[in-house]
């Protein structure tokens, strides 16, 4: 059965209708052999953004898709809840555009944000570092100015769609003044000198393709520098809230996938001479998973509405980072012990789900980190 | 130039399909519709050549059908064509290819100063593939079917038919009627933008008075032939069970030669 979902026009009805009809055709008859050979669906992103569907939260001016955060976070739903690596991709995707968008001169927004908006390119998120993972402030790439040009040198860790993306929002530092010291480029990715380790052998997620970047003075011209030196910083937490938004709602996604798996199971199955959905030790279990799923996605859409009005919404977007995740988390393992020694095996998907959901309390900002978020919040008063 | 698709909202083949009891025709108001299948080939393949003339092609998206058939029009025009005409008339109801070529037929003629008509190899619901000839008499014009592939040359149109045991390479002046397979392109989702566009675009209903047809020569009453009786498929039966005594190979073989696999 399809989610029940109100939604604030005619047009995200209609979104939503081509979402699931894409995701129906195009997705869910291929992610369980791509995700087994670990192979990057580079050919699903190019069609979501013939779609329209890569850019939606973005202005409709620029070349996005003008939908709220309501509506864009529950078409993400919808695609993890077909092809969760596909998902992180699209909210990787719309968080490497923001710092154009947001801090872009007139001249860049102009050069850049056609291709990054109207769906012909995907970009990759270079942050983290192996030293510099919830401490950005940590980070020591360099970029060092020379004459009209930028030289950067060092490594970029867990970097989605490394080696596949278009081009890499890099945060390197331009001074030794911590957090103030960081600042953000644009680098395409036939820039000489960038360089790809192998991939990393993930638990699951596998064909989200994440690996190290290693800038090997790699050479960026001044006027791909967006912002100011040293507004790095900002910059990247500029995008928090609406990357931990994204992660919230495909986490959402993924253990509505693996209810519905359990459902279904439970409605055939039968010991005993009876469904095993009758004995009311499953059936308990699962109208607790359809609560954990049902009340995440009530936590990650009122925090996506208090944003689309304008509210700050830090705490709450923590709020449902850690709700729909540890969510995600409970759902899918529950789903494998519904399936009993089935949800063990690879014949059944929920094993898969329950490796993908793990990676959600990680990524994104771990779930401890959330916790610091909110409860810092709650005491400054 | 001007195109004209026609297309057909028929049950969703996901869905459970039934007949309606009292009169034996498809049941349409209870189940989930959309665009035929075979006729998004048809509307892509307007649309391809609309991008390829570059000029001031128009597609229009034509079908005939009860109020949910204007989902299929709704559908071509989120894909990219320009207009839609949606022919519904209570009458119309159990209308047979007969009756729905003439309503096509004067339909495309009031739309007029049609270059070029085109339609899917059949329907996926009726699966007569008999309208588009139907309707390409109907108009005087040349009809080419079953196209694999197409293309328009100033006044003419050329196809590939591949037919079982030769291909043909078919020509024709302007305007024709030409049908085409699933085999012709691969027909594009509509994207978000697309969506968003095709509700400023003009659909037009016309009612069988506006076509000037008589409601006497349309609906079920009309129809040529009738559905008497309808029994459901017996459920398929267990297959042949081999014990193999060492003898399971030429057991099989024989099965496969019977049934004609080999």
């Amino acid at each position: 059965m399809p989610v029940d979902r109100l939604l604030p026009t005619a047009d995200a009805h209609d979104l939503i209708d081509l979402t699931r009809e894409i995701c129906d055709d195009r997705l869910r008859p291929v992610v369980d052999d791509a995700e087994a050979q670990a192979r990057f669906p580079r050919e699903i992103f190019d069609l979501l953004g013939r779609s329209g569907l890569l850019t939606l939260a973005y202005p409709e001016d620029i070349g996005g898709g003008g939908q709220d955060y309501e509506v864009y976070l529950q078409v993400l739903e919808e695609i993890a809840s077909a092809w969760m690596s596909v998902a992180v991709g699209v909210s990787v995707h719309s968080l490497t555009c923001n710092p154009v968008v947001a801090f872009g001169t007139a001249a860049q927004r102009d050069r850049l944000l056609p291709s990054m908006l109207g769906g012909a390119t995907l970009g990759a998120y270079c942050l983290s570092e192996p030293t510099a993972g919830s401490d950005v402030a940590g980070i020591s790439t360099r970029a060092i100015r020379d004459g009209e040009e930028y030289r950067l040198r060092g490594t970029k860790a867990w970097i989605s769609h490394a080696g596949h993306a278009d081009f890499y929002t890099v945060f390197a530092r331009t001074s030794d003044d911590g957090g103030r010291g960081l600042s953000c480029f644009h680098v395409p990715a036939d820039a000489p000198g960038l360089v790809f380790a192998a991939p990393e052998r993930k638990m699951g997620l596998d064909s989200d393709t994440v690996g190290q970047v290693i800038f090997e003075d790699v050479r960026v011209p001044a006027d791909d520098r967006i912002g100011a030196e040293g507004q790095g910083m900002g910059i990247a937490l500029s995008a928090l809230d609406a990357g931990r938004l994204g992660i919230a709602a495909a986490a959402t996604g993924l253990a509505q996938a693996a209810l519905d798996v359990a459902v279904r199971y439970a409605n055939e199955r039968e010991q005993f001479g009876r469904r095993i959905g009758e004995f009311q030790g499953l059936a308990f279990l699962l109208a607790d998973m359809e609560a954990a799923v049902a009340s995440a996605r009530a936590t990650y859409l009122h925090a996506a509405r208090l944003k689309d009005a304008g509210r700050s919404v830090g705490r709450q977007a923590s709020v449902a980072k850690l709700v729909c995740t540890d969510a995600a988390m409970r759902v899918t393992t529950d789903a494998v012990q519904v399936l009993g020694g089935a949800g063990y095996t690879k014949d059944f998907p929920v094993e898969r789900y329950m490796r993908e959901a793990k990676v959600t309390q990680i990524f994104e900002g771990t779930n401890q980190i959330q916790r610091l978020v909110i409860s810092r919040d709650l005491l400054r008063g | 130039m001007n195109i004209v698709v026609c297309v057909k909202h028929v049950p969703d083949a996901q869905s459970d399909r039934t007949f309606d009891a009292a009169d034996n025709t498809t049941e349409r108001e209870a189940v989930d519709g959309l665009l035929s299948e075979l006729d998004e080939y048809a509307v892509e393949e307007a649309l391809k050549i609309k991008e390829a003339a570059g000029d001031d092609t128009t597609v229009t998206i034509l079908t005939m059908g009860p109020a949910k058939a204007a989902d299929a029009v709704k559908k071509s025009l989120q894909m990219g064509a320009d207009a839609g005409v949606h022919v519904s008339d209570d009458a119309l109801a159990g209308s047979d290819s007969i009756a729905t070529s003439l309503v096509l037929a004067k339909a495309v003629e009031k739309i007029g100063g049609v270059d070029l008509v085109l339609t899917g190899m059949a329907s996926t619901d009726g699966t007569m593939s008999v309208v588009p000839a139907m309707l390409a008499e109907r108009l005087g014009l040349p009809q080419v079917t079953f196209a694999s592939e197409l293309t328009l040359d100033g006044s003419t149109v050329t196809i590939r038919r591949d037919g079982d045991v030769a291909t043909e390479v078919v020509r024709a002046s302007l305007p024709a009627v030409v049908s085409v397979t699933d085999q012709i392109n691969e027909p594009r989702y509509p994207s978000f933008k697309g969506i968003m566009a095709a509700k400023k675009k003009p659909v037009q209903t016309f009612s069988l008075a506006d076509l000037g047809v008589d409601a006497s020569e349309v609906g079920l009453d009309a129809a040529w032939t009738k559905v008497t009786q309808i029994t459901q498929r017996p459920p398929r039966q267990q297959g042949l069970v081999v014990t193999d005594d060492g003898n399971g190979g030429a057991v099989l073989a024989q099965f496969l030669t019977m049934q004609k696999f080999v």
